[in-house]
């Protein structure tokens, strides 16, 4: 702790320029009731004055409020744990163990960032919502926080897994160094155009009724667009035969102009958004694990210590994975802003991503592993279930109904299902190798789970009445952060596999290792 | 690891689901008799049929149910197996245990069986729990079990 402007055991508070953030943002939220209310009123004239008070009365409350808050909220780093008081009236303590904390992230909003201050969030796994977090102070306080955690957390006893942290660990310093995963402006590009979406669409939608008010009231009146129609129907009796009249190349003109700009839009969205996620992506292996950073508007700052990763999964989409793009992510305790999975790297190539694996002390499936598939019984078993009542269904149209053409839509759907279920037979297969656990399942668009088997917390075979008759089971392991089932297994091949987990989890027992690993 | 080798829960255990049944089935009764005393059709209409309901799952279920459970103790590893219909059979080593409970409910403490749940770091299977043990053996269990447990951050 050389050097360090933070000070142990003593109370601070969080920056005072924090509170012009809240001061900006309650204004922010109350620049459109205030708009509304001066057109509702009239503009400034007369009873639209009187109405100011009431609503900058509210703001004034909240910003006392936020300064009271704010006096009476300190942080204090002791020996064992970060300690956080806060409450004006009802005080609490909170006291979170450096031993527990996961990672420490930073975000920046852009409101904040204007005046140079970041949120500290100290994940523990507690499920994200009672998250310990200090909004806001400085930047360099909040790096400095989290570089003091890391060193405080590092005074105390941590016996990893075995072999889990071969990672450069002993490195003295955070040199910044090459990351092991970039992005740069192009490959956001190429990105944001597979994140094609039509979402703005619904954004659209939900404005139009945000402000249904100042479109005039009969647009909602299907009578309107009936004497519209009408109207001009006089002339040509149906909608069909009007735009029969139109030529056909216009039409085709028209129709293909409306789905270019759709897809325009759509491309359009998907680069904003994607840019405004990832821009200046960024993944470092630092001596302490994991650290991503990337952002635009919402810069991002995460860090998560390599051996809490729990397990990897790679996906992809049917499109993308044309072109040979995945997405990896890792699967540990501490959440990800909503999702449960840190995504470490959203668009690469495999040969990309394999690296970053091994830099979790993962290994990739071996050439020479060996793959087994599901149970045959039990994909034919769920494939009979859905069949059967539609192909009865089938027949009871043939010989009920009046057309015998309607037995044809149970039929496709049989088909349909008959088929997608050999296809999840064909293709979901597992494997055990190098202490390892693999699931992989797809063909179009295929993803695979790796956990390392020391990782996993308990091994549940359970067995529906159905399974128990013809001898299959669901196999579930306990995995922290995250879920690892094989849902149709054989019996022997289910117990086979948990014998095998099991051996491996308990040839590493901890309680025989030395514990001065100091 | 064949259903052979598991230990059987503590016989009581059995009569305190049976009354755990009986507890649960006392609202159907008394909402069939209001029914019955309420209604212009013959008395028994509603009562009789969640009589015969009321005596299965007190009768018959619990001994089905105290069949279906059991539990192996190992070396290094608990295994626990419960389910009439859905068997479930769960096994966690001792070293990925967080932490242990034992409670007992009021029907438990007065027949002296107490319930050890273990708790894991997995999102699935958070707590396992293992009911109808005689308490000395579930407080035995747990000084077991816990003394395989060493500081290990996840």
């Amino acid at each position: 702790m050389n050097g360090t402007p933070i000070p142990l055991g003593e109370p601070r508070r969080t920056s005072r320029a924090g509170l012009l953030v809240h001061a900006l943002d309650s204004l922010g939220r109350l620049a459109l009731p205030i708009v509304a209310a001066l057109i509702a009123t009239g503009g400034f004239g007369g009873f639209g004055l009187l109405l100011l008070p009431v609503l900058v009365l509210p703001a004034a409350l909240s910003l006392a409020f936020h300064y009271l808050a704010w006096e009476r909220r300190t942080f204090t780093l002791g020996e064992e744990d970060i300690r956080v008081e806060s409450g004006i009236l009802s005080r609490q303590a909170r006291s979170v163990p450096y031993e527990r904390i996961q990672d420490v992230s930073l975000e920046q909003k852009p409101l904040p960032r204007l005046f140079g201050l970041v949120e500290v969030r100290f994940e523990t796994g507690a499920g994200g919502k009672d998250e310990l977090k200090l909004a806001y102070v400085t930047r360099t306080e909040g790096e400095t926080l989290r570089r003091l955690l890391r060193e405080l957390r590092e005074g105390t006893a941590e016996v990893g897994p075995a072999g889990a942290e071969a990672g450069p660990v002993e490195q003295p310093a955070e040199a910044e160094s090459q990351p092991i995963f970039a992005m740069g402006n192009r490959r956001i590009f190429t990105f944001g155009l597979f994140e094609f979406s039509l979402a703005v669409f619904a954004v659209l939608l939900g404005l139009a009724q945000q402000f249904d008010f100042l479109l005039p009231a009969s647009i909602w009146q299907w009578e309107t667009w009936r004497d519209l129609a009408v109207e001009e129907g006089s002339e040509a009796n149906s909608l069909g035969q009007r735009i029969g009249a139109i030529s056909e190349v216009a039409q085709a003109i028209a129709m293909t102009l409306g789905l270019a700009g759709l897809v325009l839009i759509g491309l359009a969205t998907g680069l904003v958004r994607t840019f405004a996620r990832e821009y200046g992506f960024r993944l470092d292996r630092t001596p302490r694990g994991f650290r991503r950073r990337r952002g635009l508007f919402t810069v991002t700052d995460v860090v998560m210590p390599a051996h809490r990763v729990q397990a990897a999964e790679i996906g992809t989409k049917w499109l993308r994975y044309r072109f040979g793009w995945h997405w990896l992510e890792f699967v540990s305790l501490a959440q990800d802003s909503k999702s449960a999975s840190h995504r470490v790297a959203p668009f690469a190539q495999l040969e990309e991503i394999w690296p970053i694996i091994r830099e979790a002390g993962l290994e990739p499936p071996p050439v020479g592993a060996v793959w087994h598939k599901q149970s045959l019984r039990a994909w034919s078993d769920s494939a009979l279930i859905v069949v059967v009542p539609l192909v009865l269904a089938a027949m009871a149209v043939i010989v009920l109904a009046d057309h015998p053409v309607f037995a044809l839509a149970p039929l496709v759907f049989a088909v349909l299902a008959a088929f997608g279920h050999w296809y999840g037979w064909k293709f979901h297969a597992h494997a055990l190798d190098r202490g390892q656990i693999y699931l992989r399942s797809g063909f179009l668009s295929p993803q695979m789970k790796l956990a390392r088997q020391v990782k996993l917390q308990s091994v549940e075979i359970v067995q529906g009445p159905l399974a128990r008759r013809r001898g299959y089971a669901a196999l579930k392991f306990g995995l922290a952060g995250g879920s690892l089932a094989i849902d149709r297994l054989d019996l022997a091949e289910a117990r086979r596999l948990r014998d095998a987990v099991l051996e491996s989890v308990c040839s590493v027992d901890f309680s025989r290792l030395p514990q001065s690993a100091r | 690891m064949d259903d052979d080798a598991l230990t059987p829960l503590h016989p009581a255990h059995r009569t305190v689901l049976a009354l755990e049944a009986a507890l649960a089935s006392i609202p159907l009764l008394v909402g069939a008799t209001a029914v019955d005393l309420a209604g212009e059709l013959p008395f028994g209409l509603f009562l009789f049929p969640a009589l015969l309901v009321a005596a299965w799952v007190v009768l018959g279920m619990p001994g089905r149910r105290y069949r279906s459970r059991g539990y192996a103790m190992g070396e290094d590893r608990l295994r626990v197996v419960r389910g009439m219909l859905f068997r479930k059979d769960t096994v966690v080593p001792f070293g990925r245990v967080q932490h242990l409970d034992v409670e007992q409910g009021p029907l438990e403490r007065y027949f002296g069986l107490a319930t050890l749940t273990m708790h894991t770091a997995g999102t699935h299977n958070a707590s396992v729990r293992l009911p109808g043990l005689l308490r000395a053996d579930a407080v035995a269990m747990r000084e077991t079990i816990r003394s395989h447990i060493k500081r290990e951050t996840l």
